[in-house]
């Protein structure tokens, strides 16, 4: 094994690694890609966190819910209606669109953690269209009055304001890739201590993890409440870098099954997973977009194409698996 | 001690316990009986998986059914599983630790429970290694380290030997042995082995279609002629078991 390979391996989220792809995106993305690719990356960071708190749930408590794109999109919501009301700074919206989806990610946990498996995944991904046809009612503030903050006219659009610190999109790059790191170490946290090794005994046996003495329902609940709050947060960060024009589309029910195949295809047992994602759902499709034959296609097509990609990923899994004993 | 008083359990038109009356005395007590006797069942009651249609369980004076499942565990209520559930993706400190942090103190009283537990169960030097890794042997004895951490009252073990060879289930006999001084609980074992059930329990009670059958001094309770009918299916003690072939098991 590589020692890339070895530090970036299962389980492993190394300080050295997590620093050298810090670093890497601190100092050389924003010098090396153009504007394009650096707000592209910009969004590859954001995705990561989404994919990554859809991944820890998945592969880490073993709660399949296809509804990250909800806590996504309210927390971008909250995000933008605060920065047009108020003259809070950025990051502290940033939290609050997170807190706000936390805490709506909490009570749609309630009553839908008594169901699992592939009832959960069904009644996530109802309760993600069900966000969406608020959101679609709705519509993303664009600086206008009332409570949505919708102008109609276009010529009173203004464009979100970013943190005073990061106008600029390389700037901007660098402040989401501080805000995902801090948000992917809370997941570390989580995961190593009594959180993690409660979530793990659950995944493997819900009668030996009562037994431990472990309250599985409010596990289950806090597992649900972080990933919201993460995936919530990233939908502030989203809204930072896009600014303006944002539609419904990046939160529906075709976006919520794209993130799951991103996360598959990523992998769900370490958080590299979500940055893996992040680069396929990103990354990968816009170089497809911008220099592949077809072009604009590649977009039409991502479902498909991620749908093609998850079940290579199944298939290369289950040989593996085979090849370990893993598989009877 | 633990009294259980006119338990009865049944699923759809199966009585699985049927009035089930028996006490378990401080120390090691076994509780054995042919296949579908009741055995796992009675755990799966103590333990709150299964809900049983009449009857009380007290144990040390509690009401052990009034409690919420995982609240049992606090109170100090243990068990292993027939098949062995040891944590995979964790290691064998973690598993430990995982059981006390949720039942008694974390923090620097944590480690040390669970370093107790884990030389008590013979597995000091393994402490670190990532379940996955390691054998069946190990995997047993990270089970009973898990149910002695911290401070148990009662600890069931369902077939802790179960799949182990001769010499390893001798070490681990002696392990389960040194229970109630090491802890001061209570322990029920259930098995099919004979002469670990003899080696180890005190006390023993026998079911038999969700019934006690006998129970008292473990030497007296296998030499009972009800006991030998249960398990060998003879029809000249006890009409009851007439055209009824009992399987012998282990």
């Amino acid at each position: 094994m590589s020692p890339v390979a070895k530090l970036m391996g299962q389980k492993a989220f190394h300080p050295a690694a997590v620093a050298a792809v810090t670093l890497l995106a601190f100092f050389v993305v924003p010098v090396v890609f153009s504007d394009f690719w650096v707000r592209n990356f910009t969004q590859t960071a954001v995705f990561a966190v989404v994919a990554g708190s859809a991944g820890m749930l998945y592969g880490r408590v073993g709660l399949v819910s296809l509804g990250q794109v909800a806590p996504y999109g309210i927390g971008c919501w909250i995000c933008m209606r605060l920065a047009y009301a108020t003259d809070l700074p950025f990051p502290l919206l940033v939290l609050f669109g997170g807190i706000g989806a936390a805490l709506i990610g909490t009570l749609i946990g309630l009553p839908a953690l008594r169901v699992s498996g592939l009832y959960l995944a069904l009644v996530t991904l109802m309760l993600a269209a069900g966000v969406e046809t608020l959101l679609f009612q709705f519509k993303f503030p664009n600086g206008g009055g009332g409570f949505k903050g919708v102008a109609e006219d276009l010529g009173s659009i203004t464009p979100l304001r970013r943190p005073t610190f990061a106008e600029t999109d390389a700037a901007y790059f660098r402040f989401v890739v501080i805000f995902a790191v801090i948000l992917f170490v809370i997941a570390w946290w989580a995961l190593h201590n009594k959180p993690g090794r409660a979530w793990a005994s659950v995944m493997q046996s819900e009668p030996s993890a009562l037994t431990a003495g472990i309250d599985i329902t409010r596990y289950k609940l806090v597992a649900f409440t972080l990933a919201s709050f993460m995936a919530g947060c990233a939908g502030g960060l989203f809204a930072g870098s896009v600014q303006s024009s944002i539609g419904v589309d990046q939160f529906n029910r075709q976006a919520a099954l794209f993130l799951i195949a991103a996360v598959m295809m990523g992998g769900i047992q370490s958080l590299w997973g979500g940055l893996l994602a992040g680069i396929f759902a990103k990354v990968l499709l816009d170089v497809l977009v911008s220099y592949a034959p077809g072009g604009q296609f590649w977009n039409d097509f991502s479902l498909s194409l991620f749908g093609f990609g998850l079940m290579m990923n199944l298939i290369q899994s289950t040989k593996a698996m085979e090849k370990k004993g893993l598989l009877a | 001690m633990i009294d259980v008083h006119s338990l009865t359990v049944r699923f759809g038109g199966v009585v699985s316990l049927d009035d089930m009356q028996a006490s378990f005395p401080d120390g090691i007590c076994g509780l054995i009986g042919p296949n579908g006797a009741g055995k796992t069942t009675f755990f799966n009651v103590m333990s709150g998986f299964v809900t049983p249609a009449a009857g009380r369980i007290d144990c040390q004076g509690v009401d052990l059914l009034a409690m919420a499942d995982f609240e049992r565990a606090r109170w100090g209520l243990r068990r292993t599983f027939q098949t062995e559930q040891a944590i995979e993706g964790m290691s064998v400190y973690e598993n430990v630790l995982t059981v006390q942090e949720h039942t008694g103190k974390g923090g620097a009283a944590a480690r040390e429970a669970v370093e107790k537990a884990l030389e008590f169960a013979h597995l000091s030097d393994v402490a670190g290694a990532a379940v996955r890794t390691l054998p069946a042997k190990e995997r047993r004895f990270i089970e009973v380290a898990r149910a002695v951490v911290g401070a148990p009252k009662v600890v069931m073990l369902d077939e802790p030997a179960a799949g182990l060879p001769d010499e390893e289930s001798t070490e681990l006999t002696q392990i389960i042995k040194g229970i109630p001084d090491h802890t001061g609980a209570t322990v029920i074992l259930v098995d099919h082995d004979m002469t670990l059930v003899q080696n180890v329990c005190t006390w023993t009670a026998v079911l038999d279609f969700g019934r006690l059958l006998a129970s008292g001094p473990t030497a007296e309770v296998l030499r009972n002629p009800d006991v030998l009918a249960a398990y060998l299916g003879s029809d000249d003690v006890d009409d009851s078991f007439e055209g009824q072939t009992v399987e012998a098991d282990g």
